[in-house]
């Protein structure tokens, strides 16, 4: 393993205290439990937006802490939901009296813990709401299986909803909200390699050279299938076309396509990979009206990439559009 | 002869050494079917519980579950974390102000455990979790007090019966937890909580023997 840490007990919280360093203007830090707070919270009379998750995907989601986006953010162990004490805390320090949204992604872990933090923070009289979700098509959504995995949806739903809360949107609304992206969003991911996390010092699975795995989890857990790597345009069609066999899209549908990389794939592939999704949405008569591009939900050092679309409607422009200030994405101030 | 809050502090300690022993084993088995962090997070876990024990153990068998329960809650996560928590919480509050636990308590403080983690997770039998191995090892031990046994022989029962339990997770199909996501995949793997489940209840088991003998 090789990686720039000090001791793989300690990460997180190293990569914490240096991430308050680095944005002073934007968030605080508490250490104990863990949360990253925006720097003005608590935001009087809006409603708090709070997430988290296990570490390892950042920016996810402690870069989306600030001005229009999350009040607070629960860095779990890597790999590893917060404990509810984290969330409780995040609850606490970010409530501006007039409730709070619990954006949970959906898997086992994250949701008995954050469903254990709801009932404290009710029990403190804060009003709480949750909304989990799960936008990865990769997994079929079957009673047979936990459910559909939160992925690439997540960024653009903390937006969405951090922008109307912003602007003075009710709890109700914001949760209606909420659930009205949830209908519109999917995502599918791939990954070349594998990644390492740092308790375990070696790669979580192993991929011969010319295999890529197809639908894989942010985690890594294994996807759906393995194929061997082709071009850009292959790989693009292998998470294409399971989300459009979920959510149809055809002419005159207008989309934001965010193009991710999971963290070791370079910007230079990623353009490479944007560039061909959106020309098969055009040759579709789909009208990609937003973009986003980036590794925003990364899975360590992991080789690999994810598209996400999001259908639009007017609302959903101007709530993306509005003004965010955050240590990962920043416009309009 | 029943246990006082020491023997129960005793054999927490005694549990969270083997969960120390068996980090990477539960690691490794995490790491096919799940996320690689089971053997990290129960160890985290395990040794906050021994701090916690250290400073201070409580005046009674359930305060020591309960002090058990609320640290694996604040610091596994994941699933386990509040799967165990819940598991060992409706075992303090099933144990109530008893000074010493008899075999007949411990059998409801497990199937009260069993319960707690069945709420909270929904996992039925066969879902390949934690529950194939605690739902055998629970009815062997009611079994056990109900024809006499001790507490040592009543956690004997139950950790023989959760082994076998844990075993026969290895050629199922997941349908709850992170395993799920693989479907057809996570066959031909033991599952990592059935696999602790069945560490803890031995190490109990062992425990009781030893400090019985």
């Amino acid at each position: 393993m090789k990686k720039i840490i000090n001791d793989p007990g300690t990460v997180v919280l190293d990569a914490l205290r240096g991430m308050a360093l680095a944005h002073p203007d934007l968030l605080r830090v508490r250490e104990d439990p863990a949360v990253i707070v925006r720097a003005e919270a608590p935001v009087p009379r809006k409603v708090a937006i709070v997430s988290g998750g296990g570490s390892g995907h950042e920016p996810l989601h402690g870069g989306f802490v600030g001005h229009g986006m999350l009040d607070a953010a629960c860095p779990g162990a890597v790999f590893t939901s917060p404990t509810p004490d984290q969330v409780a805390a995040a609850v606490s320090l970010t409530d501006g009296g007039v409730g709070t949204l619990l954006i949970v992604k959906n898997y086992t872990g994250d949701v008995l813990n954050f469903e254990t933090a709801a009932e404290l923070a009710a029990a403190d009289g804060v009003e709480v709401r949750t909304v989990v979700i799960g936008d990865d098509v990769a997994v079929r959504d079957s009673l047979h299986t936990a459910g559909r995995r939160g992925v690439g949806g997540t960024v653009l739903l903390e937006k969405i909803v951090g922008a109307a809360a912003e602007r003075g949107a009710s709890l109700e609304t914001c949760e209606e909200l909420a659930h009205r992206v949830l209908d519109r969003v999917r995502s599918m991911g791939l990954a070349l390699t594998s990644c390492t996390v740092p308790h375990v010092g070696e790669p979580t699975f192993a991929l011969g050279e010319d295999e890529m795995e197809v639908g894989i989890g942010i985690h890594g857990e294994p996807g759906r299938r393995r194929v061997p790597v082709g071009t850009a345009d292959d790989a693009v069609r292998h998470l294409l076309d399971p989300i459009l066999e979920d959510m149809p899209l055809g002419e005159g549908d207008r989309v934001l396509l965010f193009t991710n990389s999971t963290g070791g794939t370079p910007l230079i592939e990623l353009y490479v990979a944007h560039g061909v999704a959106e020309r098969l949405l055009a040759e579709r008569g789909v009208r990609v009206e937003r973009r986003l591009v980036g590794p925003y939900v990364t899975s360590l050092e992991m080789q690999g990439m994810s598209l996400t679309l999001l259908k639009l409607d007017d609302e959903l422009v101007e709530l993306w559009d509005a003004p965010v200030s955050t240590a990962a994405l920043r416009w309009g101030i | 002869m029943g246990c006082a809050e020491k023997d129960v502090a005793d054999a927490v300690r005694a549990a969270a050494g083997v969960v120390r022993r068996h980090r990477d084993e539960l690691v490794n088995l995490d790491r096919p079917i799940g996320d690689a962090d089971h053997g990290e997070n129960l160890g985290r876990g395990f040794a906050a519980v021994v701090a916690a024990l250290d400073a201070g153990v409580p005046s009674s068998p359930g305060g020591v579950l309960e002090v058990v329960a609320k640290t694996l809650i604040s610091t596994v996560g994941g699933a386990a974390g509040p799967l165990y928590g819940t598991g060992f919480l409706r075992a303090a509050r099933a144990v109530g102000a008893a000074e010493e636990l008899d075999a007949a308590t411990v059998a409801a403080a497990l199937r009260a455990a069993l319960d707690g983690v069945v709420a909270r997770g929904g996992a039925q039998l066969g879902d390949k979790t934690v529950v194939d191995a605690l739902a055998p090892a629970v009815a062997a031990a009611e079994s056990a007090a109900g024809g006499g046994a001790d507490v040592a022989g009543v956690l004997r029962a139950a950790a023989d019966a959760a082994a076998e339990g844990a075993e026969s997770t290895v050629p199922l199909v997941a349908r709850k937890g992170r395993a799920s996501y693989l479907g057809e995949r996570s066959a031909g793997h033991l599952d990592p909580g059935a696999r602790s489940a069945s560490l803890l209840l031995r190490a109990f088991a062992d425990h009781a023997a030893g400090s019985a003998g």
